[in-house]
């Protein structure tokens, strides 16, 4: 079907044709998710319950929980403030959690459900006990994507939870891993943390819900997760990491004015160059030392980047997701010696904006899409054409019409499993990618070459 | 069978004037319908004698979808008078406009409209705010829309705007302006005012409804002026003004005007003073 794409570029305001983004409440419940205990709600009809758990599960392969206010017409009519209600008790009274993270969807946006005075009035008639947190999010699926609602829930706990704390713990940071850090990367992020013997507190923590082990038991809620205590304990660090901005810089923010932590943003971690930065900004800000366990890892990717070197150079490749990891990707790609000729994110963000400014500024002639979609992408590439493509499944349409190799990141992948369990980020992700793209290079160019250039060594 | 709505800014007189106007219709023996489009449901209060009624929506919440019957929200008013309130949510939470599209669809569920039926009328609470007031104008609902003004710039304006409402689904709903109704509220030079603002929108000031405390005397006693006094000028006020909506073929997509055009012709009127 796509070979039908017209190669001819058009400037259309009014329609998107596979768009790469989703909704907000989507990133809602998966931030909710990551907190210990919790219930996330959808203040909405079931079908947005049902969409986002699907999507989650399609990409994870694990069960993903969600309550819904569960709209009907006449909801639509009189408001939802009665559902929400009857919900709030009801979850309380069956499912028992420390806390129900309520996200809005559409319609009770549009209808102008007032959820926060709804959640106040309830918890001082005494509807909700003093044991049970209830933390709102407005997140409309017509206001930005996946990302913002990510970041507003999350902004969301630090208005709730996070309390100042004049006794600052000098060592201790705060780390809000962003919709993109999948299970894999924040046991790397935690990874690096404890190598350099570096007290945090990670939120919200999604690597347990969504990477949990089979035990043969199973409970309601998944093991792990950010605990409220934790979270209270925020306002009382040393600094907020963030590390995919557009998903985390909320958060930080309302940290940074409620208790007076600092927000460092930086670049996601993605490839050498960006988590040399992250690395040494975390030994600048703590003060501690990096340990020679990464400074060994480092010089093992440096030397597997050397030794590969002449299969990435001057690749021509077209790079489609979330800003926070396009900008990374790209970073990664630039490093390895690549030449980036679409980059493309399917939400606008003013960091993607910067970052790749930053990043192509060797390459005059590449395209950055701010708030773009997949047709747009494989028009791109039919005109300037590329060697390799990185992006979710959906992309595998455009792979196979222009015969592409694709590497797939980002979200959702839901043809292939497992891709979360194994990080992107830091060095140790930096050189799983480096293996990925490097062989998969080298596949296409087995599979392309005729008999009397089918060589045993490459 | 017509169907019929009317609209104008709040406050104008709209049900006063539906019920007036329809309950002379009845008196000339024609079978009709009113449904209120406002969540106040206080349009047929004077049809039905004051009688409490059971709303669409308060059915559709307590009953659910299934549990909505034709007999449970229609009731019979003077003259026969098929009365059905829409109503709608409390003040200030959802969305009244989903309460218009959602009761008007029950209606139609329900076979409301497969009677033998001269008329319906939709009494339509102020201006087409949104999608949900523009409802009754909508594909294959009212054709006829009546607007109901007085010589005072805000009523004109709210007037302007409903036709800005009716040219927009004029091509695909079949819906046209019929006339403006004058509800008197005794400004200087109002007649000319009136008459030459319909005429400006392509369209006719179908009747002058002078201004008679009767009206407001009869309302409380939830009458309609026909029925409370059917003898006074004013009945006879009401049934000319029925008796012109039932003779009347003018139906216009409207020529709209901009603010600054209403204005100047305020001015043109002697009612605003250039600054």
């Amino acid at each position: 079907m796509l070979d039908h794409t017209p190669q001819e570029i058009r400037e259309r305001s009014a329609v998107k044709i596979n768009p790469v983004n989703i909704c907000q409440p989507i990133g809602a419940a998966f931030a909710a998710a990551g907190l210990r205990n919790c219930m996330p709600h959808s203040h909405g009809s079931q079908g947005c319950s049902s969409y986002l758990r699907t999507q989650l599960t399609r990409h994870y392969r694990e069960p993903v929980m969600g309550t819904s206010s569960s709209f009907s017409e006449d909801t639509a009519v009189f408001g939802g403030g009665g559902n929400l209600k009857q919900a709030i008790r009801n979850i309380i009274a069956i499912y028992k959690p420390e806390v129900i993270a309520v996200h809005t969807t559409c319609v009770a946006e549009t209808i102008g459900d007032d959820v926060r005075s709804i959640i106040d009035a309830m918890e001082k008639s005494g509807d909700i006990p003093e044991e049970v947190a209830v933390i709102a999010a407005s997140t409309p699926s017509y206001v930005g994507t996946h990302i913002l609602g990510y970041a507003r829930m999350v902004e969301s706990m630090v208005n709730a939870f996070a309390t100042a704390d004049e006794d600052t713990k000098k060592q201790r940071i705060n780390v809000i891993p962003g919709f993109n850090a999948e299970p894999g990367d924040i046991r790397e992020i935690k990874r690096i943390l404890a190598l350099m013997q570096i007290d945090f507190i990670l939120f919200p923590d999604t690597s347990d819900a969504f990477g949990a082990p089979l035990t043969g038991t199973a409970g309601l809620y998944p093991e792990g997760g950010t605990t409220i205590d934790e979270l209270r304990q925020t306002g009382g660090s040393r600094a907020t990491f963030v590390i995919c901005r557009d998903s985390g810089e909320l958060a930080a923010a309302a940290l940074e004015r409620k208790c007076g932590v600092p927000a460092v943003l930086l670049p996601t971690p993605v490839g050498i160059a960006d988590t040399d930065t992250f690395i040494m900004k975390l030994a600048e800000i703590t003060g501690s030392t990096v340990p020679v366990e990464l400074e060994t890892e480092r010089g093992r990717l440096v030397d597997m980047m050397h030794d590969a070197h002449p299969h990435f150079h001057g690749k021509r490749v077209a790079i489609a997701g979330d800003p926070d990891i396009v900008s990374g990707m790209t970073s990664l790609a630039v490093g390895l010696g690549m030449e980036p000729v679409h980059i493309l994110s399917g939400t606008r963000s003013a960091a993607f904006e910067r970052e790749s400014a930053r990043l192509l500024q060797d390459f005059p002639r590449a395209n950055a899409v701010n708030g773009g979609d997949l047709f747009t992408l494989h028009q791109l590439i039919k005109n300037e054409p590329v060697d390799l493509l990185l992006g979710n499944s959906h992309c595998k349409y455009i792979a196979r019409a222009e015969d592409l190799p694709l590497i797939r990141i980002g979200f959702p992948i839901s043809d292939r499993a497992n891709l979360h369990q194994f990080p992107v980020m830091g060095y140790a992700g930096a050189a799983r990618m480096v293996e990925r793209i490097g062989n998969t290079l080298l596949d296409r160019l087995d599979r392309d070459a005729p008999e009397e250039r089918y060589e045993l060594l490459l | 069978m017509r169907q019929v709505a009317i609209y104008g800014k709040g406050g104008i007189g709209k049900s006063t004037t539906t019920q007036n106007l329809t309950s002379a219709l009845g008196e000339m023996g024609k079978k009709i319908m009113v449904v209120g489009c406002d969540p106040k449901a206080d349009s047929t209060r004077m049809l039905l004698g004051g009688l409490a009624q059971q709303t669409v929506l308060d059915t559709l919440r307590e009953e659910g979808a299934d549990g909505v019957e034709l007999d449970d929200v229609m009731k019979s008013g003077v003259h026969q008078i098929s009365c059905v309130e829409s109503g709608g949510p409390e003040p200030g939470v959802g969305c009244a406009g989903r309460g218009i599209i959602t009761s008007i669809g029950i209606l139609e569920n329900l076979g409301a409209y497969e009677r033998d039926l001269d008329y319906v009328f939709y009494d339509v609470l102020g201006d087409v705010v949104c999608g949900g007031f523009a409802m009754p104008i909508r594909e294959g609902k009212a054709q006829e829309i009546y607007i109901v003004a007085s010589g005072e710039l805000m009523a004109m304006y709210a007037a302007n705007n409903i036709c800005k409402g009716i040219k927009k689904y004029a091509d695909t709903g079949g819906a046209r302006l019929a006339g403006i109704i004058c509800n008197s509220r005794k400004v200087d030079g109002e007649l000319e005012l009136l008459t030459a603002f319909a005429e400006r929108l392509g369209s006719q000031l179908i009747h002058f409804v002078p201004r008679d405390n009767i009206v407001q005397r009869a309302e409380i006693n939830k009458k309609t002026v026909i029925e409370y006094e059917p003898e006074c000028a004013q009945a006879d006020e009401y049934r000319q003004l029925a008796s012109k909506i039932d003779g009347n073929d003018m139906f216009v997509v409207p020529n709209t005007m901009t603010p600054d055009e209403l204005e100047a012709m305020m001015m043109e009127f002697g009612i605003l003073e250039a600054a």
